[in-house]
């Protein structure tokens, strides 16, 4: 008998994984964080509960800087889906005017996402997170769970992780406590594109190349999606036909140089790419482990 | 021609570029693990793997050019093994050794490497790695030979059912390439491996620093002409369960509407297709599939892997747990499992705990009956023990104390394997693989008149010899009570007392001193194997 394709078996994990989660805990989340990762994640959800809608609402924690096409993006998907969408912003946060400009990244990632995150689902009461990440993306993830046990205050602790043998996973918490699962664990960069255009999976535009606004700043190209990025002495922004790999908050997100404005030019780049997907990401450059550091104090 | 030891070493390669000719919705998937320990070379080879198929960015080369100088133990050269050494890392620091996986693919294949550490002590993280394997690649030190720990290794991934062997006998080049040396350890190996019950066992000759075998063959080894490395793990063809009996584990009931009645979950083994009469277990209701939804919409049938909806054509009960099976056959539940279990946490078991059972998608209480042996994690033979500690090993009988349908690992992974999850902590005690299943018949028939309630299973002896004793001591305390009291009254107090007290402070025995805690005072009959399943 042919052998199922990998990315219908990793398509089945996925979809398994949801499914356990709904069945099993009380208030399942799904964290949306509106780039291609959350796309396929997104997708998955729908097709694990079809014919019937997502039994569960989507979050997204708003820091206040995403690229405006994002949030068009995410608010066009959320009613074309009809997804019960939260959106929470910290507003202390908010009111203390935190922003990566004025107090650095490790700050304002802090205060923005992580404190953020943890006000959204103590406020919701959500009892499993589902997140979008991936063992290849970072080699401090290639050894996290699919379940993710937090402590009440969703603190990581190394020691309480659970050994996940087969696809047999233990989903009992005590009260409090909360998991945050990954269903894309086992995706990589290139299994998430294929599936984009297998399934043809809208992604946000920013993903494809176009001529935009850019300044040179820290060897990185940083658009300036707003008049918020200030231009430093000698700065003066340039058009430049560029795109996006990953996206986050636009003044810590580098975008590359590049013509591929269609999937498939994307695709034809992405096998040719000889450099990571997180070099771009500013946060990920701060300290050296810098994610494990991160993950233990509950950012995703 | 030069003898193979003056035979130049591989060039250094170059970053390679990504295959062009990728047709991702064709590619198959295979997921292997290494096993080995750090000095046989493992993480080299799977960081040279990664390498060699174009795995390996830029800014990591880079950064594995600034390592490899620094930390490097192969002088000027690339040493690949730091592409892995995350975990490496954890152990200085002291913190949890796990597994790690890597990813990788050619245009054939995509590979999910389950990456373990090797010492003894991790046996449950090894167990952990290679419960979802395909195929396990065993290193083994040119130098060395089979060491005890290559059959530890082999043992362990051979419990949990992989199938595939691949030993990559490695460092050839510090044995002056000697195919003798080759040829002794392949000999050796297959001789331990004959009662672990691999399908296929290939033996292959390495330099993983250099690439020897690993891509491509090896000038400097020209008496080998097998498969590399590569060329076996891109055709190697996994176990598939598609051929087996059809058993879809019901997930979740899939009811958005008062319309549609659909059950959830992702086929175990065999094929579906509309119109086929299937029935419920362990219950045993008939019914008959309706629609079948996949991710990719309706179909007309299914398969083994596939997470899918369906619909039946009949208003049946069915819940989480339920298993849907092809044909009409009798409602059966699960008596006793004897199953050899891996202890994962802290916590010792022992005959008489009390746990949770997570079979396929059932949870169900389950107590711990018997402890026939514990078995060498060395070579899985069996010897006597009361208890079994983390990492242990065991063969066991487990009692489930809720309808449980079960099934052999051999015949099905999914409905063969399971965890035991302890009911206060949550934690995850121990991993199984179940060898065979016994109905409650048998038991049942042996009981007089109605079972007992699940719940007290000790209060009823179940040995002839047991309720005879009750009986002859109950009657006992009936004519003491009667000599000391003179009446009738006082003999039934005295033996109402025994017959309500005695169970209870076995009860009480039980829960606060553990059975394999204390002297057995039988010993424990090896279970009995009446076939398993259905």
């Amino acid at each position: 008998m042919h052998q199922t394709s990998h990315l219908r078996r990793l398509e089945a994990e996925a979809i398994f994984i949801f499914r356990e989660v709904f069945a099993t805990c009380d208030r399942p989340v799904l964290l949306y964080s509106i780039g291609k990762d959350s796309a396929v994640l997104l997708h998955l959800a729908l097709k694990a509960f079809a014919p019937g809608r997502l039994p569960f609402p989507v979050l997204h924690v708003d820091t206040g800087w995403k690229f405006r096409e994002m949030i068009a993006f995410r608010d066009e998907t959320a009613r074309r889906l009809g997804l019960d969408l939260i959106v929470h912003t910290n507003p202390e946060g908010l009111a203390a005017g935190i922003g990566p400009l004025t107090h650095g990244s490790a700050v304002h990632t802090d205060v923005m996402k992580t404190q953020a995150l943890k006000q959204a689902l103590d406020k919701h009461g959500f009892d499993a997170a589902f997140g979008g990440a991936r063992r290849d993306e970072e080699k401090s993830r290639a050894k996290e769970r699919i379940f993710s046990l937090r402590t009440p205050d969703h603190r990581w602790d190394p020691r309480s992780q659970r050994p996940e043998p087969w696809l047999l996973f233990n989903t009992r918490k005590a009260q409090g406590e909360s998991f945050r699962v990954f269903p894309l664990s086992n995706w990589t960069e290139a299994d998430v594109w294929d599936y984009i255009a297998l399934e043809s999976i809208p992604v946000v535009p920013l993903y494809f190349a176009k001529p935009r606004p850019v300044v040179q700043r820290n060897g990185a190209l940083i658009m300036r999606d707003d008049d918020r990025l200030t231009l430093l002495p000698g700065e003066a922004p340039e058009m430049r036909m560029i795109r996006f790999r990953t996206l986050g908050c636009y003044p810590l997100t580098g975008a590359v140089e590049s013509r591929a404005d269609t999937l498939e030019a994307v695709l034809a780049e992405m096998r040719e790419s000889r450099v990571s997907e997180r070099q771009g990401r500013v946060i990920d450059h701060d300290s050296t482990s810098s994610m494990e550091k991160k993950k233990q104090e509950g950012y995703f | 021609m030069l003898p193979a030891v003056l035979a130049a070493r591989h060039p250094e390669p170059d970053l390679p570029q990504v295959a062009q000719a990728i047709r991702p919705a064709e590619r198959s998937l295979l997921r292997f693990i290494t096993c080995g320990s750090v000095d046989d070379g493992k993480s080299t080879l799977l960081g040279r793997l990664l390498w060699e198929t174009g795995a390996v960015y830029e800014d990591q080369a880079e950064a594995l050019a600034r390592d490899s100088a620094r930390f490097g133990t192969d002088g000027k050269n690339r040493d690949y093994a730091l592409l892995v050494d995350g975990l490496s890392a954890e152990r200085e620091q002291g913190i949890t050794i796990d597994v790690a996986y890597r990813y990788f693919a050619t245009p054939r294949r995509a590979f999910i490497a389950a990456d373990t550490p090797g010492h003894e002590q991790y046996t449950r993280n090894m167990a952990t790695g290679a419960s979802t394997a395909d195929v396990a690649i065993l290193l083994v030190d040119a130098r060395k030979g089979v060491l005890p720990q290559t059959r530890r290794h082999s043992s362990i991934v051979s419990l949990v059912g992989v199938k595939d062997i691949i030993v990559a006998i490695n460092k050839m080049d510090l044995v002056g390439f000697d195919e003798a040396v080759f040829r002794r350890i392949e000999a050796e190996y297959r001789a331990l491996a004959e009662q672990l019950g691999f399908r296929s066992i290939h033996v292959l000759p390495l330099v993983a620093r250099d690439g020897d075998t690993l891509t491509r063959r090896s000038g400097r080894m020209p008496w080998y002409a097998g498969p590399t490395l590569l060329d076996l793990i891109e055709t190697l063809e996994p176990v598939l369960p598609t051929d087996g009996r059809f058993f879809l584990p019901v997930q979740w009931v899939n009811r958005p509407d008062a319309d549609f009645r659909g059950f959830s979950g992702t086929i175990a083994s065999g094929q579906i297709r509309v119109g086929d009469p299937v029935t419920i277990l362990p219950q045993g209701r008939a019914s008959r599939i309706a629609e079948i939804l996949t991710p990719e919409g309706t179909r007309s049938a299914a398969k083994a892997g596939e997470a899918v909806t369906v619909t039946l054509a009949d208003e049946t009960d069915v819940v989480r747990g339920d298993v849907i099976t092809l044909g009409h056959r009798p409602g059966h539940t699960t008596g006793t499992l004897t199953a050899r279990l891996l202890v994962l946490g802290e916590r010792r078991l022992a005959p008489g705990d009390r746990m949770l059972i997570k079979l396929g998608c059932a949870t169900v209480p389950a107590r711990f009956e018997a402890l026939a042996h514990e078995l060498s994690v060395e070579d899985l033979s069996p010897r006597p023990a009361g208890h079994l500690a983390m990492n242990g090993i065991g063969k066991v009988v487990l009692r489930p104390e809720a309808p449980l349908f079960a099934l052999p690992y051999e015949e099905c992974r999914t409905l063969g394997s399971f965890l035991l999850i302890d009911p206060i902590t949550h934690a995850t005690l121990a991993m199984g693989v179940i060898d065979t299943v016994s109905g409650p018949s048998r038991e049942a028939s042996t009981r007089p008149g109605k079972p007992a309630p699940a719940v007290l299973p000790r209060f009823w002896p179940k040995s002839r010899v047991e309720r005879t004793r009750l009986a002859v001591t109950t009657l006992a305390f009936a004519l003491a009570g009667f000599l000391l009291t003179g009446t009738l009254a006082g003999a039934l107090a005295l033996a109402a007392l025994d017959a309500i007290g005695r169970p209870l402070l076995h009860a009480l025995q039980d829960r606060f001193w553990p059975a394999g805690e204390r002297p057995a005072s039988a010993p424990v009959p090896e279970p009995g194997l009446d076939g398993g399943g259905i």
